[in-house]
């Protein structure tokens, strides 16, 4: 049986990584600084995957940000998607080179169509993850938002989405922009946005803030995977207690041994945050 | 442990990855898009994510297929398919259009069938449990069913194969690992599949 999965987001703008309120931002410290509070490929054992989004609000610079990726993911064996600003297939390509196995696209599904479709003959539809940030409206309606949440779709979701069953992307990563890091829990109403015929597996995203928040995201049917970004309420052993209580909880999850239940560690016990 | 490992390089793979997680094991590894290299290397992986038609055509473009093959078949070394790169070793796949794949594993590749999957979602994205036969070389040390992370939208069958070594279960039972002789496969990326990777990448080190 497929298992669901438990997927970190970790949000980097200019060399520095973030906490994000609201789509507001909040500077945490750069790589050295969670290298050394968290020891991120430790605390990647306790994933099922990770997303790391660029979601610079200036100039961006992918090499950069290529560089922090492939330091970040050294030691990491899950799978990685990346994005943020990503605009060519040579932009893509650097991400693919640097440790990504995922593309992630957000504003290009809606004004660069074409890139995305490229991106899904080159790389093959699994390579792309469609992100769409969304908001709810006073009437309690939804509107799509692109650029990092600043520009609203006029379009409502569902025939901005019509192309979902084309096959351009392999996956759906859904946020919402009204939960984002409040600890709210997660917004299932973004799941009756998307065509009724959607088949595309679908990542639910925003507003998490503990582990049985998780376990209520991939307890709906329609969720395939869970995202968090919430860097202080995982990090730490944060995310290690949280899912060994879901898997004790009979949650379907994943299971895999230590490193030192295999004998395969081959750096020394990290210290914890 | 393999003196000289090769990851055959033809701009379809996440070799980063794989390298990386054989270095982990103390592997050191050469990616390589030579021919030459490819042919004389002691032990070759090759992964591969896109499509089945453009990947064969790239190998054969390149030389890489008359490599691979000497290699495998003339010199006898051993050999991993990764995802793509197992589909590649089957007779044929029928992605883009029929194409003729390596021919090292009997059978085609396929689409998953609308009817074999009922409501299931294609690709088939995550971890699901492999289940290993107890002979196998591949999953030597993990004891019973085991989660391996698959990203994939075509599938082989197990048809009885004198070399099926694991099948997972989707809508339908498909051929997870290959192992005959000196042929290894994977369906699943052990390179993303945590601890439960690495020791079948240590395994085939090892064999």
């Amino acid at each position: 049986m497929l298992k669901k999965r438990i997927i970190f987001t970790l949000l980097y703008d200019s060399g520095s990584f973030m906490l994000s309120r609201n789509f507001r931002l909040q500077r945490v410290g750069n790589l050295d600084w969670l290298q050394r509070h968290y020891n991120f490929a430790h605390v990647s054992f306790f994933i099922d995957e990770l997303i790391v989004l660029d979601i610079t609000r200036g100039d961006r610079h992918l090499g950069e940000f290529c560089h922090t990726l492939e330091a970040l993911t050294a030691g990491c064996f899950v799978p990685i998607a990346a994005g943020g600003g990503v605009r060519s297939l040579d932009q893509a390509r650097a991400l693919l080179r640097s440790g990504a196995d995922k593309i992630v696209v957000n504003s290009p599904l809606f004004d660069q169509p074409d890139l995305v479709q490229d991106l899904a003959s080159a790389f093959g539809q699994q390579c792309v993850v469609g992100s769409v940030d969304l908001k709810r409206q006073t009437d309690g309606s939804y509107q799509i938002h692109t650029h990092s949440g600043s520009q609203p779709l006029a379009q409502p979701p569902q025939t901005a989405l019509e192309w979902l069953n084309q096959d351009w992307v392999g996956e759906l990563y859904l946020n919402s922009i009204d939960r984002d890091g409040t600890g709210q829990g997660y917004d299932f109403a973004l799941l009756d946005q998307l065509p009724a015929d959607c088949s595309v597996p679908v990542i639910l995203a925003g507003g998490v803030g503990n582990g049985q928040q998780l376990a209520v995201g991939f307890a709906d049917p329609r969720v395939d995977a869970v995202a968090t970004a919430h860097l202080f309420n995982f990090l730490g052993d944060g995310l290690q207690r949280a899912r060994q209580t879901l898997i004790d909880q009979g949650a379907n999850l994943p299971v895999w041994p230590s490193l030192d239940q295999l004998g395969l560690r081959n750096t020394p016990e990290p210290a914890t945050a | 442990m393999v003196a000289d490992i090769v990851l055959i390089d033809y701009g379809m793979g996440n070799l980063w990855s794989v390298g990386s997680a054989l270095s982990y094991l103390g592997c050191q590894s050469t990616i390589s898009g030579d021919p030459g290299r490819v042919a004389r290397a002691d032990a070759l992986i090759l992964p591969g994510v896109g499509s089945f038609r453009q990947a064969m055509e790239v190998l054969r473009a390149n030389g890489l297929a008359e490599a691979i093959t000497e290699a495998v078949l003339g010199r006898q070394r051993k050999i991993l398919g990764i995802c793509l790169g197992m589909q590649l070793f089957a007779e044929s796949g029928s992605e883009d259009g029929f194409s003729q794949g390596l021919g090292f594993i009997p059978g085609g590749v396929d689409r998953f069938a609308r009817e074999e999957l009922g409501t299931l979602k294609v690709p088939h994205i995550g971890f699901n449990r492999v289940v290993a036969s107890d002979q196998s070389r591949l999953f030597q040390g993990l004891g019973g069913p085991t989660d391996f992370y698959f990203v994939h939208s075509y599938r082989l069958l197990p048809t009885n194969l004198p070399g099926q070594s694991a099948t997972c279960h989707y809508g339908v039972d498909f051929l997870a690992a290959y192992e005959h002789e000196n042929i290894f496969a994977t369906q699943f990326h052990p390179e993303k599949s945590q601890t439960n990777g690495l020791l079948v990448l240590k395994n085939f080190l090892d064999s």
